[in-house]
C-alpha cells in the first residue's frame, strides 16, 4: 500500500505528460501538451497591432494581462477564417509573456498511450513539418502535436 | 549622520536578531553545522563592515568573537552553554556599541578588554570558560533601545517585492478606472459614493506604493561633488558645484536611467561652460565658477537644470560647425532663431567630431544624453546667454509605470500617445473652407499644417499603420519630437486617461512607432504610440536631417538628399525648387489680386505682398493663381506659377549651370532634367520693382 501511494504522484505526472488539448484548424486535428496550456478563451474581442507580422491578429486583455495572440491559420499559411466566425483561443506562457494561438474550434483534452506519436512522415508539408512535433493515429482521423514554442516564434515583419 | 553608517546600523540590527535567534538554537542543537556556520558568517560580516566603515571596538570585539566560532567550527572546541554565553555576551557589547553609535555617530568610550581577554582564552582553549563569564561594561543605555529605534525606521525588502506591488496596484488602477467607466453610464448609482471611495484609496495606495520605489534624486548626484573637484584641479579651474533639491525624490528606476546622463552633463558644464579663472576675472566675473544643479516637481514631471555661469554656447561657432558638418545650411542658418542654432549641439552629427569639444560649445555626447532622457520619454531643453551661462533643463516623468496618455482613434482603432509630448491640438478644416483657423494642405503626398507661422509636417495616422476605415483625420495632435514638432493626424481625440504602460511581446519590439501597450478602463487593450518612433519612420528625424520643421529654409546642398518642389511656369517643363525655401504654397482667388501700381500685390495675411510673376505669359484661365510664398523675416514675397506638379526626393545636384538669367542650372531631379529655379534671381525682383516704381 505504501508503494501504491508513493507511485501515484510520479503516474500522475507522466498521466499529464501525456495529454493534449485537442483542437482543430481548417478541419485538421491538432494537439497541444495540457501542460503548457494556462487558459481556453472564448471569442473576445481581439484590439490589432498596426505593422505587426500578419500572423500576429492582436492583443486580448486576460484578466488585466495582455496577451499576445496568433492566429494559427495565418501561422500555417491556411485559408483565413470566414469572416465572422467566433474563434476559440488557447493561451500559453513562454519567457513570461503569455500568447493566444487563436483556433477554429477547442475540443477535448485527451490522454494519449505511452508512445503513440510517431514522427512526421518525410512526405509532409514543409510548413506543417515546420510546426508539428509528431503525428498521433487515433481510431478515425490523425492527430498533428504541435510544437508550440515553434509556432511562437513569428519573426518579425520585414522591413518597408 | 553618514548614508553608509545608517545602512550599517539597520543592517546590523537586523544581524543581532538573526544571531541571538541562530545561538540559541545552537545551544540546542550543539552538532548542527549549518547554523554554526550561519552565526560564523553574521558575526564576520560585521566584523568586516566596521573594519571598513573605521570602527576599531566593534571590530576588536567582535574579532575575538569570531575567533571563537571559528575554532567551534573547525571542530577544536564543543559547542557548550557557556561558550554560547559568552558568544551572547560579544552580541550584547555589539549592541551595545551601536546605541553609542546610533545616537552619537561614534563609538562610545569604553572598554570590553575584559570579554575579549575571556574570549582569546577560550580560544586558545587555556581555560574553562565558565569562570569567566564577563558582563559587557557599562550596560547602560539599555541596548535595546538603539536597535529597535533603527529596525523600526527602514525594513529591507527585495526590489521584487516592490515591483509586484507596483503591478497590482496598476492592475487595480485599471479595474477602478473600469468601475469608474461603468459608474458614469449610470443615473444615481448606489454605488456611486462608495466608487468614489474606492477611487480615492486606490489613489492613495498608488501614491503609497509609488513612494517605496522613489529615491531622492541626491542619491544620483553623490558622486558629483568628487568629480567635479577633480575636474577642477586637472582643468586648473574653480568651480563650486551647488546642488538644490537633493531630496525631491523620483522612481529608482528612472533614477538608475538619468545618473549617467547627469554626470556627463555636469562634466560638461565643468569642462567646456566655465571659463578659466583669468578669463573670468578679465570678464568681471567672480573667480569661480558656479555649477549649479536644482531638481523639483511639477505637474506629475521632475524637471532638473543644470546651469553654469560660464561663458554661454557661442552662437558662431556653433553655425560654422552646422555648416562644416553640412547639419544645415547658410540658408537654414539664416533663418534660424539662436534657440534653434544652439539645440544643434544636441544633434547627431554634431557631438562625434573630436574636435567640437574645443570648441565653446558642449561637445561629445550631447546626443547621447539626448537619446537616453528620449528613452524615458523625457525632454531637453537648453537656455544659453553668451557671457552669463547655460542652463539645461531635463523634464522626466515621475515613474515609467504610470503615464498621463491621451487617448486617440485612426481609422477603427484608439491608440494612446503620452501626454508629456502632445504640445497641444488643433482642428483643422480642410483646403478651401475659408475662416478655418488651420488648414491641411498636401504639396503632392505630403500633408502640412500652416500652424501659427510654421508649416508643420504632418504624419496621418490612419496611413501610417496602415488602418483601415480611415475617417475623417481633421483633429491634429501637435507632438514635441527632440526639438521639432510633429502633427499627428487623427480622427477623433478621447479623454486623457492614466495608463499604465506595459511593454508589448518580444515579437513586436521591432515596431518602432509603438512604445507598450495598456488596458483602458473599459478592459480593451490599445497600443501607446512613440511620438520618437513616429518621426524616425517618416523621416522627420529628431537629428540634423530635418526639413521643413521650424524653419523656413532647405537649400540644395551636394550629396544630400534635398525634397524639391516641381511646378510649371513657363511651358511644359517642370521647373524646381528646394521644397525649404519655400514657406508655404497658396491658391489665391485671381480677383484679389490687385496691381495698384503696376506690380500685381495680394492681402495676405494683413499685410500686402508683392506678387512676382515668373512667365511672361501666364497662365490666367483658372480662377485661383497658384504663388510659392517665400519669407524673408516678416516680408513675404510670392511667385506666381501656372501650376504646382509635385515633391520629389533627390540629391539635387545641378549639373549644368544656366544660360539664361532667373535659373540656377539643371538637374536631374527624379530621372528628368529640370531646371532649378534661382530664388534670390526673382525676390530681387520684388525689390527692384517696388524701389522703382514708389507711388506718384
Amino acid at each position: 500500500m505504501s508503494t501504491a501511494m508513493l507511485d501515484r504522484p510520479d503516474d500522475a505526472q507522466a498521466e499529464a505528460d501525456r495529454q493534449y488539448v485537442t483542437l482543430t484548424v481548417a478541419d485538421q486535428l491538432c494537439g497541444v501538451p495540457v501542460l503548457g496550456v494556462r487558459d481556453i478563451l472564448f471569442p473576445q474581442a481581439i484590439t490589432r497591432i498596426p505593422l505587426a507580422p500578419s500572423e500576429v491578429a492582436g492583443s486580448l486583455n486576460l484578466r488585466g494581462r495582455i496577451v499576445t495572440a496568433i492566429d494559427l491559420r495565418r501561422r500555417l499559411r491556411l485559408p483565413p477564417a470566414a469572416p465572422g466566425s467566433a474563434r476559440m483561443s488557447v493561451v500559453t506562457e513562454q519567457g513570461g509573456e503569455l500568447y493566444a494561438l487563436l483556433v477554429d474550434q477547442v475540443s477535448e483534452v485527451m490522454t494519449l498511450r505511452p508512445g503513440a506519436i510517431e514522427p512526421n512522415p518525410p512526405t509532409l508539408s514543409a510548413i506543417w513539418a515546420a510546426f508539428s512535433a509528431g503525428i498521433c493515429r487515433l481510431d478515425t482521423r490523425l492527430l498533428v502535436i504541435l510544437n508550440v514554442g515553434r509556432l511562437l516564434a513569428v519573426r518579425p515583419r520585414a522591413p518597408g | 549622520m553618514d548614508d553608509l553608517l545608517t545602512d550599517f546600523l539597520a543592517e546590523t540590527a537586523e544581524s543581532l536578531a538573526e544571531l541571538d535567534a541562530a545561538l540559541l538554537k545552537l545551544e540546542r542543537a550543539p552538532d548542527d553545522a549549518q547554523t554554526l556556520s550561519l552565526i560564523f558568517r553574521l558575526v564576520h560580516t560585521v566584523k568586516g563592515t566596521c573594519g571598513f566603515l573605521g570602527l576599531p571596538r566593534l571590530e576588536r570585539l567582535t574579532h575575538a568573537g569570531e575567533n571563537v566560532l571559528g575554532r567551534l567550527r573547525d571542530g577544536k572546541l564543543t559547542v557548550s552553554t557557556e561558550i554560547v554565553t559568552l558568544v551572547l555576551a560579544v552580541v550584547d557589547g555589539v549592541r551595545l556599541i551601536l546605541a553609542g553609535l546610533g545616537a552619537t555617530g561614534a563609538e562610545p568610550d569604553g572598554s570590553d578588554a575584559e570579554l575579549i581577554a575571556a574570549l582569546d582564552r577560550v580560544a586558545a582553549g587555556r581555560a574553562e570558560p565558565e569562570a569567566m563569564i564577563v558582563a559587557p561594561v557599562a550596560p547602560s543605555p539599555r541596548p535595546d533601545r538603539a536597535e529597535a529605534a533603527a529596525a523600526a525606521q527602514t525594513i529591507r525588502v527585495t526590489v521584487d517585492v516592490l515591483d509586484h506591488l507596483m503591478t497590482l496596484v496598476s492592475e487595480l488602477v485599471l479595474t477602478r478606472n473600469q468601475l469608474l467607466q461603468l459608474a458614469r453610464g449610470e443615473q444615481d448609482s448606489r454605488f456611486a459614493a462608495p466608487l468614489q471611495r474606492l477611487s480615492h484609496i486606490t489613489s492613495d495606495l498608488q501614491e503609497g506604493v509609488m513612494k517605496t520605489r522613489m529615491q531622492p534624486i541626491g542619491h544620483a548626484w553623490n558622486k558629483l561633488p568628487r568629480m567635479v573637484r577633480e575636474l577642477a584641479h586637472d582643468l586648473g579651474k574653480r568651480i563650486e558645484l551647488v546642488m538644490l533639491g537633493a531630496e525631491t525624490e523620483l522612481d529608482r528606476q528612472v533614477l538608475e536611467l538619468i545618473k549617467d546622463p547627469l554626470t556627463h552633463m555636469v562634466r560638461n558644464s565643468a569642462d567646456h561652460g566655465l571659463e578659466p579663472p583669468a578669463e573670468r576675472l578679465a570678464a568681471g566675473k567672480p573667480e569661480t565658477g558656479r555649477i549649479t544643479l536644482n531638481a523639483f516637481h511639477e505637474g506629475g514631471h521632475i524637471l532638473i537644470e543644470i546651469a553654469d555661469d560660464g561663458r554661454g554656447l557661442g552662437i558662431g561657432d556653433i553655425r560654422a560647425k552646422a555648416l562644416a558638418q553640412g547639419l544645415a545650411t547658410e540658408a537654414e542658418l539664416a533663418a534660424m532663431t539662436e534657440a534653434q542654432i544652439q539645440r544643434f549641439i544636441l544633434s547627431a552629427g554634431f557631438s562625434t567630431a573630436a574636435e567640437v569639444t574645443a570648441l565653446s560649445g558642449r561637445g561629445v555626447g550631447m546626443d547621447v544624453v539626448k537619446t537616453n532622457i528620449e528613452r524615458i520619454g523625457g525632454t531637453i531643453d537648453l537656455k544659453s546667454t553668451p557671457g552669463q551661462g547655460s542652463r539645461f533643463t531635463i523634464k522626466i516623468p515621475l515613474t515609467l509605470a504610470i503615464v498621463s496618455a491621451l487617448v486617440v482613434q485612426a481609422g477603427t482603432e484608439r491608440f494612446a500617445i503620452p501626454q508629456i509630448s502632445v504640445v497641444e491640438l488643433v482642428r483643422a478644416g480642410r483646403g478651401g473652407e475659408t475662416g478655418a483657423e488651420s488648414v491641411i494642405e498636401r504639396i503632392d503626398d505630403t500633408q502640412v499644417l500652416r500652424l501659427r507661422e510654421h508649416l508643420l509636417p504632418l504624419v496621418n495616422l490612419a496611413e501610417l499603420l496602415e488602418l483601415e476605415g480611415a475617417g475623417e483625420a481633421s483633429i491634429i495632435v501637435v507632438a514635441q519630437v527632440g526639438a521639432n514638432m510633429v502633427g499627428i493626424v487623427v480622427d477623433r481625440v478621447f479623454d486623457t486617461e492614466e495608463i499604465v504602460v506595459k511593454p508589448v511581446a518580444p515579437i513586436l519590439r521591432d515596431i518602432t512607432v509603438l512604445s507598450g501597450n495598456t488596458i483602458l478602463g473599459d478592459g480593451s487593450v490599445i497600443m501607446i504610440l512613440d511620438p520618437n518612433g513616429i518621426a524616425r519612420v517618416t523621416g522627420i528625424a529628431t537629428g540634423g536631417e530635418t526639413r521643413l520643421v521650424e524653419r523656413e529654409a532647405d537649400a540644395p546642398r551636394s550629396g544630400a538628399r534635398t525634397a524639391m518642389l516641381l511646378f510649371r511656369a513657363r511651358g511644359k517643363q517642370p521647373l524646381a525648387v528646394p521644397l525649404g525655401l519655400i514657406a508655404r504654397l497658396e491658391e489665391i482667388p485671381r480677383d484679389s489680386i490687385e496691381t495698384p501700381t503696376g506690380v500685381a500685390v495680394v492681402q495676405y495675411r494683413g499685410r500686402l505682398m508683392p506678387l512676382v510673376p515668373l512667365s511672361e505669359t501666364p497662365e490666367t484661365q483658372k480662377p485661383t493663381q497658384a504663388v510659392l510664398v517665400f519669407a524673408d523675416g516678416e516680408r513675404r514675397t510670392g511667385l506666381m506659377v501656372d501650376e504646382i506638379v509635385d515633391v520629389v526626393e533627390d540629391r539635387a545636384e545641378i549639373e549644368l549651370s544656366a544660360a539664361r538669367p532667373g535659373l540656377l542650372g539643371t538637374a536631374v531631379i527624379g530621372g528628368q532634367a529640370t531646371d532649378v529655379i534661382d530664388t534670390a534671381y526673382w525676390l530681387a525682383k520684388v525689390g527692384q520693382v517696388t524701389a522703382t516704381a514708389p507711388g506718384p
